[in-house]
């Protein structure tokens, strides 16, 4: 099918535009096949340009002979509402929104027809492989892990990468069976080796099935991370009930009998449709300006939003804990192993690696344990909270991950390399952008669509310094400890920088950044000018004694300047 | 294996149920930036202290003369000791710090030598004290404190807790105002003299800032013997054209006499005026008071009504009706628009913040259950009710360019809330700091809002004590979220506020009203807590403010979305749920940092050009200097300290402004701090410059500072908490807690020669090298 087909209304004019913070706006509307463009054609006011990607829901508000309102609501949380007076073009016009962003085929989205206007310096496609990733690991730990071509051809697990780090002490043979006893193969790879030597590993569910059926090759993968006599911690992100009921349908959980060394914990993180439609309703109560202070805490409370951030956070200080203060090897997994599990990972490295802390490492990780470990964007991130058609497959996982992050940053705004702009921009490419990052479910079909081919990565534009230079905390100080979050309800807020920021003005909080990164420049600026004239002035000193203008140092004197300046 | 007993797991591996103490548990000990030390309050509130304190009860304890008690703590005396008392932390149940409680007559102290943990509680600031039932390790005593501290001490001896328990009872609340902390506090280690703040502000000049009197308004002194009405201001302003038996008849036709005068001019003419409830009953009325309003509409002569905003709900308007009292009937007052508002009267407002402070100290709460109790205690409800009237006051005097009377019952808990906030609203000048302590003045001050009855700070009716300021504060600290850049004072300003308005410490805020404080006398008999804080301004400065960025008109933004729990104040003592990295503290310290290099690269611009300058006049006349002396700075040096010295006197004479405030300070450090200076710097003068000399100008400044960042306590071991502020010592750049950094002199290195924190080492190594350059 061709754009042109779907596109009834190709431009209209005398459309009235209602958006966030701004005048409603008088202007042309311009449907592209990727694009919906609202322009006055006016130099002062701002045009609209949005991808039909982003829109989420369509709402036709008819107002009979006098056209109607389109009420588009975003995957970004905007709403945009745009009246049309001719009831016909209206109809048209919503059709055409409705079915343009319900397009289906990925090789039609915007990414295939982007051409980026800037110079590529760094290819993002290539900038994170696990072979580079872990070269540092693999090299010095050599006689420990291994990186493995096992699944190069996708056959052993589908939604895993061609290349992945397993024991050095463990066969291939061996992690083709454990593949078979793991729900899609996702047999138990490392994700993060600590300075303690502790290990964290992620996987999907045992196959035990009703019968607690076992898999020795499976038992000697991961026993094998374990030292002679040590122990480790298996999280399990589901209840115990979940897991439990999970065996009827041939999945479970580990048996303690067959696996001794290693301790079984639940820690229950919601998942699937329960985070979107709390994400719904949290959305909903955000937009909702007029209500009571009353009824916006209830409606905050029943969202039931930051209770999953406390029981994630929770979970992820658990596994750090276990990582760091215990020195205990961990594997976390779930059902799937993609969403509560990979949120969970994630975190913790955050909370554990400095590096994850950095711009290059949060991209990294992204890159790493969601990208790379199969977590599929594009099916997660095809409905959000504004749409009726939400099904179990469609979750705010990634955002419930962004959003611990940004919690985390707010206990220790200093420890981060980025700002919090940073996290919402990746939130906001994950869901819609011109960059070919996010989408393909699973590297295998990143391949197949020839995604680094076709498309420019995420990471080519960021990486770029002029781009980069927006996202910098300007309070960055390397922090290279272990930050442990607090999880008390009080230490939590709501991340009003993104829900509220389509009805609160953000402008004064910018501001203010704006206002730190010029005192903190400042403050660089001056540190290097005064290294500067002491310098100078230690040249002029020598000079000037030589000369005989100057006494020079007395016996037993404090060291002369040129040994401050150098010190 | 020992590590796999069930003891381990217990520990480890918390029970679902049991999130949240946890982790908190366990970032305590490896994360130890914010230890248990909870308060400290004698280290940021001015009590006097000195460093070695700690130290001496320290070797004290560890020479085992418990038998010979110390007859003095921090120069207190000490009423009562009791050792092997247990503080319990809600976290940490299972590792109570075990120490000693020292009574004094002004605070108890609980020492725990082995956590290094001192505990400061100023009898003025706790608010309950509460035998809890007997355990099996003793009597345990709950402490609430007005600051939002609770503790929980528990002592072996039954006996012993009911001596504490019941001389604290006595000590938290005296029967007489005379026996208050204000009248004792004599001796303190910030040499201000007593007068100092007592004559920052006075009404007649902030009327005049207002351009008030003119044409419309003018001064009538028929209250100058309190005789009108006796909680009001001696000075009181009134529409001009309002005769004597129209003041006098509108003054009797209100609650407690307290007329319609102007508390806020806008420069468009329009005004806020406050009073109390018309006692009209069900039908009465007063044509002198029907005049007054009148009058007061004139005084903006564009304008054809003015708004009546009576801040309560309509409810309890209508009740106050049976009583003789209630609110103006549309009918009689011409050219009014009436208004309700909704603001709880203060017995809702006290049992509100209960609840909050019920739900802060929840056991392990879930996100829910906070939630949930943040809900129902209503507070930010409240706040919003507040800052919603004061907006509609504000937008009513600036967008409509109408004038606006506001009352409640008698006019000092909401009146005095919404007049304050509202012009606060309309007016920049009342975001700087001199310009918000003017308004308190002006508004909670002078217009008598019942701070000793409200705040209990002697004993009284329980019934009087509401937490009205506190919400002020609080509507405060939601401005300051949602504008950065528009406050000139910072969080930390705002809790000291609070914190002395119930200490008693110094006399600004006891008595109910200017009557009471002009017979107390307080100005000759107590400090002023003006005073102090000008003494420590630098604490108090938001680094992002800029009168540039600060809006005329202030918007709020009053969605409820937008009204935030502050977590600072109501969960102060709550070490874990701080964020770890105070964002303002550290921008404070990169502010200092920048200011300190600017004068150094000043000094050293300075000495480059004057070496270069001899250098070529060496090369053009060949001629050798032997010695070349220092031009002029002497001299500046000594106008500079003439200038500070002046200025302060200014200061005193005439009021203060934003910037004379801060170089209060350091004018005075440099008149006090270093007697020596004088001489040394005339002996400077016949000096000449040498290596000698640059090398100690450049080893007076610290290029780099240290990083704040997990500095878990001060050289004298005393630990730093979530809201101590950590000091660099401006010479040797290390970090210092308020105690050790009480020092302030002039560095070599600075070109203006103004007086900088430096540590005592620092201190005594420039003294010394001083003594050394003089011949």
């Amino acid at each position: 099918m061709e754009f042109a087909e779907l596109i009834l209304v190709p431009k209209l004019d005398g459309v009235i535009m209602h958006w966030p913070f701004q005048k409603p706006v008088d202007g042309t509307l311009c449907i592209t096949g990727h694009h919906l463009i609202l322009s006055t054609r006016k130099e002062s006011v701002e045009e609209l340009w949005l991808l039909h990607h982003n829109v989420d829901a369509v709402e036709r508000r008819i107002s009979g002979m006098q056209g109607g309102s389109l009420i588009i609501k975003c995957k970004d949380f905007r709403i945009i509402q745009l009246d049309i007076s001719n009831p016909d073009k209206f109809l048209k016009v919503a059709t055409t929104v409705e079915n343009l962003s319900s397009l289906d085929e990925p090789t039609k989205l915007y990414p295939f027809f982007y051409r980026p206007m800037f110079p590529i310096l760094e290819d993002g496609w290539t900038a994170f492989r696990p072979e580079t990733e872990y070269s540092q690991l693999v090299t010095s730990q050599a006689d420990e892990w291994r990186i493995s071509y096992i699944n190069k051809d996708f056959s052993v697990c589908a939604t895993y990468p061609s290349a992945v780090v397993v024991p050095k002490s463990v066969d291939d043979d061996t992690i083709i069976a454990a593949a078979n006893f793991r729900e899609g193969g996702r047999f138990p790879v490392l994700s993060y080796r600590h300075d303690t030597g502790s290990v964290l590993m992620r996987s999907s569910q045992p196959m035990t099935g009703p019968s607690s059926k076992r898999c020795k090759e499976d038992e000697r993968l991961i026993n094998s991370v374990l030292g002679p006599g040590k122990r480790g911690y298996i999280i399990d992100t589901r209840t115990q009930t979940l897991a439990q009921t999970a065996k009827s349908r041939g999945g479970g959980f580990e048996v303690e009998m067959y696996y001794p060394q290693w301790r079984r914990i639940n820690k229950p993180i919601d998942r699937h449709q329960g985070l979107l439609d709390s994400l719904a309703k949290l959305v909903e109560a955000c937009n909702d300006t007029t209500a009571s202070t009353d009824k916006w805490l209830s409606r905050l409370e029943s969202s039931n939003w930051m209770s999953h951030i406390k029981d994630t956070l929770n979970c992820a200080c658990l596994v750090a804990q276990c990582l760091d203060q215990e020195g205990a090897s961990v594997l976390v997994h779930g059902s799937e192993g993609l969403d509560a599990t990979l949120l969970v990972t994630s975190l913790a490295q955050v909370i554990l690696n400095p590096d994850c802390r950095t711009v290059r490492g949060l991209e990294a990780l992204v890159e790493r344990e969601w990208l790379q470990a199969g977590y599929p964007f594009p099916i997660r991130h095809r409905k959000s909270c504004y749409s009726t058609g939400r099904t179990k497959a469609h979750a705010p996982t990634f955002l419930l991950f962004l959003d611990c992050v940004g919690q985390i940053h707010q206990q220790f705004p200093c420890s981060f390399e980025f700002r919090t702009s940073f996290l919402i921009m990746l939130f906001e490419h994950s869901y819609c952008s011109q960059f070919g990052t996010f989408l393909g479910t699973c590297e295998a079909e990143r391949a197949g669509m020839k995604l680094a081919e076709q498309t420019v990565s995420l990471w080519s534009y960021l990486n770029r310094p002029d781009i980069l230079q927006s996202f910098l905390n300007p309070m960055y100080d390397p922090n290279n400890r272990v930050i442990w979050p607090s999880v008390a309800p009080m230490s939590l807020s709501l991340w009003s920088e993104l829900f509220l920021r389509w009805v609160v003005d953000q402008t004064p909080q910018q501001k203010a950044w704006e206002t730190i990164t010029s005192l903190r420049e400042k403050d660089k600026e001056l540190r290097l000018k005064a290294t500067r004239l002491r310098r100078q002035l230690a040249d002029l000193e020598k000079e000037a004694v030589e000369a005989g203008i100057l006494v020079p140092a007395s016996a037993g004197a404090p060291p002369t300047s040129e040994a401050v300046a150098d010190a | 294996m020992n590590r796999w007993t069930a003891d381990f797991w217990r520990q480890v591996l918390p029970h679902d149920t049991q999130t949240f103490i946890v982790p908190v548990n366990m970032y305590r000990y490896q994360d130890l930036i914010s230890p248990d030390t909870s308060i400290s309050s004698g280290n940021d509130t001015g009590i006097p202290t000195s460093p070695s304190v700690y130290g001496r009860v320290r070797s004290w304890l560890l020479q085992g003369q418990c038998s010979a008690p110390p007859e003095l703590y921090h120069g207190l005396s000490i009423h009562k000791k009791v050792e092997n008392v247990r503080m319990l932390d809600r976290y940490n149940a299972r590792k109570p710090s075990i120490g000693t409680l020292y009574l004094t007559a002004t605070h108890l102290i609980f020492v725990d030598p082995d956590g290094k943990k001192e505990t400061w509680i100023l009898h003025m600031h706790i608010a309950s004290v509460e035998k809890l039932p007997l355990t099996t390790t003793g009597s345990p005593l709950q402490i609430r404190c007005k600051t939002f501290l609770s503790v929980t001490f528990v002592i072996p001896k039954e006996r012993d807790c009911h001596e504490v328990f019941v001389t604290l009872q006595q000590l938290a609340q005296p029967v007489h105002i005379e026996d208050l902390y204000c009248f004792h506090y004599t001796s303190s280690t910030e040499d201000i003299p007593k007068p100092a703040g007592w004559n920052f502000f006075d009404l007649q000049s902030e009327y005049q800032r207002m351009r008030v009197p003119s044409d419309q308004w003018s001064l009538t002194l028929l209250n100058k013997d309190y005789e009108l009405c006796d909680t009001y201001p001696r000075y009181l302003y009134v529409p001009s054209s309002a005769s004597t038996t129209v003041l006098l008849g509108s003054s009797r036709f209100r609650s407690k006499g307290r007329l319609p005068v102007l508390s806020y001019l806008h420069r468009n003419k329009a005004a806020i005026c406050r009073c109390s409830q018309p006692l009209s009953g069900f039908s009465a009325r007063c044509l002198e008071d029907e005049q007054m309003l009148n009058c007061v509409l004139r005084t903006n002569p564009d304008n054809s009504f003015m708004y009546v905003v009576d801040t309560r709900p309509r409810i309890n308007a209508m009740a106050n009706r049976a009583t003789g009292k209630g609110y103006e009937n549309e009918n009689f007052y011409e050219n009014i628009k009436f208004h309700f508002l909704g603001i709880e009267n203060i017995h809702v407002m006290r049992s509100s913040l209960a609840k909050l402070i019920e739900t802060c100290e929840l056991k392990s709460p879930s996100m829910s259950n906070f939630l949930g109790g943040l809900e129902s205690s209503g507070w930010l409800r409240h706040i919003k009710s507040i800052l919603e009237t004061s907006w509609f006051i504000a937008q009513a005097v600036d967008e409509k360019e109408t004038s606006v009377v506001v009352h409640c019952s008698d006019g000092w808990d909401r009146t005095t809330q919404v007049c304050s906030l509202g012009s606060l609203f309309l007016d920049p000048y009342y975001r700087t700091i001199q310009g918000f302590q003017a308004l308190i003045e002006k508004d909670w001050l002078a217009f008598g809002h019942k701070f000793s009855e409200r705040c209990g700070h002697v004993a009284g009716d329980p019934k009087e004590v509401s937490p009205v300021f506190t919400q002020f504060i609080d509507c405060i600290w939601q401005l300051t979220q949602q504008f950065p850049a528009t406050f000139q004072f910072n969080e930390r300003f705002l809790l000291t506020l609070h914190d002395h308005v119930q200490s008693c410490q110094f006399g600004t805020f006891i008595g109910n009203c200017e009557k009471d404080r002009i017979d107390l006398r307080l100005n000759e008999r107590t400090f002023s807590l003006w005073g102090y804080m000008a003494n420590h301004m630098n604490e108090y400065i938001n680094p992002l403010y800029s009168t540039l960025a600060t809006p005329d008109i202030l918007m709020p933004n009053i969605a409820p979305q937008n009204i935030k729990f502050w977590r600072g104040m109501y969960c102060r003592f709550e070490s874990g749920v701080h964020p770890r990295e105070p964002l303002g503290d550290l921008l404070l310290a990169t502010c200092d940092h920048s200011s300190s290099l600017e004068d150094h690269i000043r000094l050293l611009t300075k000495r480059i050009n004057f070496l270069k300058q001899q250098l070529a006049d060496c090369k053009d006349n060949k001629r050798n200097f032997p010695a070349v002396p220092i031009d002029g700075t002497i001299d500046n040096i000594k106008g500079m300290m003439l200038d500070n010295k002046y200025l302060y006197e200014k200061c005193r004479e005439d009021g203060i402004t934003p910037g004379n405030l801060v170089q209060l300070k350091i004018s005075h450090a440099s008149n006090n701090g270093l007697p020596g200076d004088s001489t040394k710097l005339s002996s400077n003068a016949a000096d000449v410059l040498s290596v000698d000399q640059l090398a100690a100008e450049l080893g007076s400044v610290a290029l780099d500072w240290k990083t704040l960042r997990n500095i878990r306590e001060c050289v004298c071991s005393t630990p730093f908490d979530h809201f101590s502020r950590k000091y660099h010592c401006w010479k040797c750049g290390e970090v210092f807690c308020t105690r050790c950094i009480d020092k302030h002199t002039p560095l070599p290195g600075h070109l203006s020669q103004r007086a900088v924190p430096v540590c005592r080492p620092c201190f005594r190594e420039i003294r010394h090298s001083g003594s050394i350059e003089s011949p």
